[in-house]
């Protein structure tokens, strides 16, 4: 089974973001998998591990992402592939993304395209079903569960809490929500071993494709912080009065019951 | 410049959710005096249409086929799609659910537009439609225009206000006809997690648990206050990673992010990646042992205290305050 893994290197969670020049500053922030997307190259890994194959991870970016290019091989996946874009595009969005990862997997035989729901720093979880919709195969989103059964695959849907049980078929692309799996740590001989494992970079030309083919169609006109929160009123007292003064405030002053 | 703006409404077990009203409202703006026009798709929606209207819609479209009973990426966006063939809009506004996430990027890659997710406010500034949206989980927002073609967005519930509701509005409820097929995903069965309860995504009051709830059973006085208030219930990925709670209950930046208008804090220390996902709700209680905790940065309130004992008198203190008022 041919199996693709979409993942994109995000700022861990831990870190606070700060703005500098009107950007946001990367300088000494710690990068990670986007935690999502981890849950696919685990599942890709499972069902390769149960069904034969081979396991692809494609990231676009830079050259920085080659670091957690080479954590998913460590976890087990076989291959990767850098598409990067760093000189060529300038302006990019969620259209510019899908339509590089579309244009390279297009001529691939593809049986199954896994990614992470919605990545922590962006939040638009757009990637995945618009590559689909390019590659024009079926997709599921926010799965919590995969089986495959030759070609027949039935995956559980979280929706907004309830569970939908979809049959569907391969070729497919899914995306992972929590809970799908516990993705592992690299381990010490997993980690020597994706050494020597293949990491491809390709660029724009390799694909046969120009800034203008995926040039993007939003903007981002400023980023800014959120007002600095002040700390509240910290109550005292006996708690029962506490109590009847946290209710009396949240009626009267705050007015949000 | 006027535009003329689709709106999808979205159906659930027979009533339109709150963000369909709060899309019209950010479709108006869209719209700078051009028409809003309302799309339900579904298998029987169309005695719904006239709501859209009186809540500021000026037609509906109906998409009815008893292969839209049920969500599937497949089936909606033919539906959608055909309705975009007809009407040729110049912008389309969705709300940022769970349908919503699924279905606007297909549209959106189906239509090679660009497409703003999870828009927190719109407006229209400069000769451009501007919308802010969160990014790093609400660590950060951005502001963001289209550039090129249509103008596509989905909003986030709750953030948005809906038009105040005019009973004395009409407008034509038309249907259109769409050949449904090829389903590539069927719905062999949905189990009901969130059955009772109401959605953590739309409660206006959330009550929230972490690790100082100790157990699942912990969380029951959280339940029982949420319930006085009409709320729904969260957790922080510790209640989660330690299973007293389903993963479907985590906010934070894995997981939901929320902006209720209060939000209570039980047990919760205050991680960066929890903050990330409810610091942006209008009113905070943080309810902790811990006077030194992270939590009481970002609360408007707090009570330093067991949360076993002061969550019980609190849901009492609530029930008298609903009595008498």
């Amino acid at each position: 089974m041919n199996i693709y893994v979409l993942m994109k290197r995000t700022f861990d969670t831990e870190e606070k973001i700060v703005l500098s020049g009107g950007k946001i500053n990367e300088d000494g922030a710690e990068f990670i998998i986007n935690p999502y997307d981890e849950y696919a190259i685990e599942e890709a890994i499972q069902v390769r591990d149960a069904h034969g194959g081979e396991v692809t991870v494609i990231s676009v970016g830079n050259e920085e992402a080659e670091k957690q290019l080479r954590t998913a091989l460590a976890m087990g996946a076989d291959k990767a592939v850098l598409i990067n874009t760093e000189d060529d595009i300038e302006n990019s969005d969620q259209y510019t993304t899908a339509k590089v990862i579309a244009e390279y997997l297009k001529e691939k035989e593809v049986d199954l395209i896994l990614g992470g729901n919605v990545a922590i720093d962006g939040g638009t979880g757009q990637v995945g079903p618009r590559v689909a919709e390019l590659l024009n195969i079926p997709y599921v989103t926010t799965i919590t569960k995969l089986d495959i059964d030759g070609t027949k695959v039935t995956v559980t849907r979280d929706v907004e809490g309830d569970s939908e049980i979809i049959e569907t078929s391969l070729p497919l692309l899914v995306t992972a929500q929590q809970g799908l799996n516990e993705p592992r740590y690299p381990s010490l001989p997993g980690i020597m071993k994706a050494k020597k494992k293949p990491l491809e970079e390709l660029e724009l030309d390799d694909l046969d494709l120009e800034e203008d083919d995926v040039e993007a169609k939003t903007k981002t006109i400023e980023i800014f912080l959120p007002p600095k929160k002040e700390a509240g009123k910290v109550l005292s007292g006996e708690l029962t009065d506490q109590v009847k003064e946290l209710v009396y405030l949240l009626h009267t002053e705050a007015k949000v019951v | 410049m006027s535009r003329k703006v689709l709106v999808l409404g979205e159906v659930r077990e027979g009533s339109l959710r709150n963000v369909s009203f709060e899309a019209i409202s950010a479709a108006k703006t869209v719209a700078e005096g051009g028409e809003v026009v309302g799309v339900l798709i579904g298998d029987a929606v169309s005695a719904l249409g006239s709501e859209l209207i009186k809540y500021g819609a000026d037609r509906v479209v109906i998409v009815e086929d008893e292969k839209l009973k049920q969500y599937t990426s497949d089936g909606y966006s033919q539906a959608l799609l055909a309705v975009i063939d007809q009407e040729k809009p110049e912008g389309i506004i969705i709300g940022h659910t769970a349908l919503g996430k699924d279905l606007s990027p297909r549209i959106a890659g189906k239509l090679s537009s660009g497409l703003i997710s999870d828009a927190t406010a719109v407006e229209v500034a400069g000769g451009n439609v501007v919308f802010t949206r969160p990014i790093y989980s609400g660590k950060a927002f951005e502001k963001k225009i289209v550039t090129d073609g249509i103008i596509f967005a989905t909003v986030r519930p709750n953030n948005i206000a809906p038009l105040e509701k005019d009973e004395s509005r009409n407008g034509e409820v038309a249907s259109l006809s769409v050949d449904i097929k090829d389903l590539r995903t069927i719905i062999k069965e949905v189990v009901r997690k969130a059955a009772e309860g109401v959605d953590l995504s739309e409660a206006k009051v959330i009550v929230s648990g972490g690790r100082g709830v100790k157990s699942a059973d912990g969380f029951k006085p959280l339940k029982e206050l949420a319930d006085v208030l009409g709320g729904a219930v969260g957790a922080s990925r510790g209640a989660c990673d330690a299973e007293y709670c389903d993963y479907s209950m985590q906010i934070g930046q894995t997981g939901k992010v929320v902006t209720p208008d209060l939000y209570i804090a039980c047990g919760i220390s205050g991680a960066i990646q929890h903050l990330a996902g409810m610091s942006n709700s209008k009113v905070i209680v943080a309810i902790n042992k811990d006077p030194e905790a992270n939590i009481f940065k970002v609360a408007d309130y707090g009570i330093v205290g067991d949360l076993f004992e002061v969550v019980p008198m609190l849901t009492e203190e609530f029930k008298k305050l609903k009595v008498h008022s």
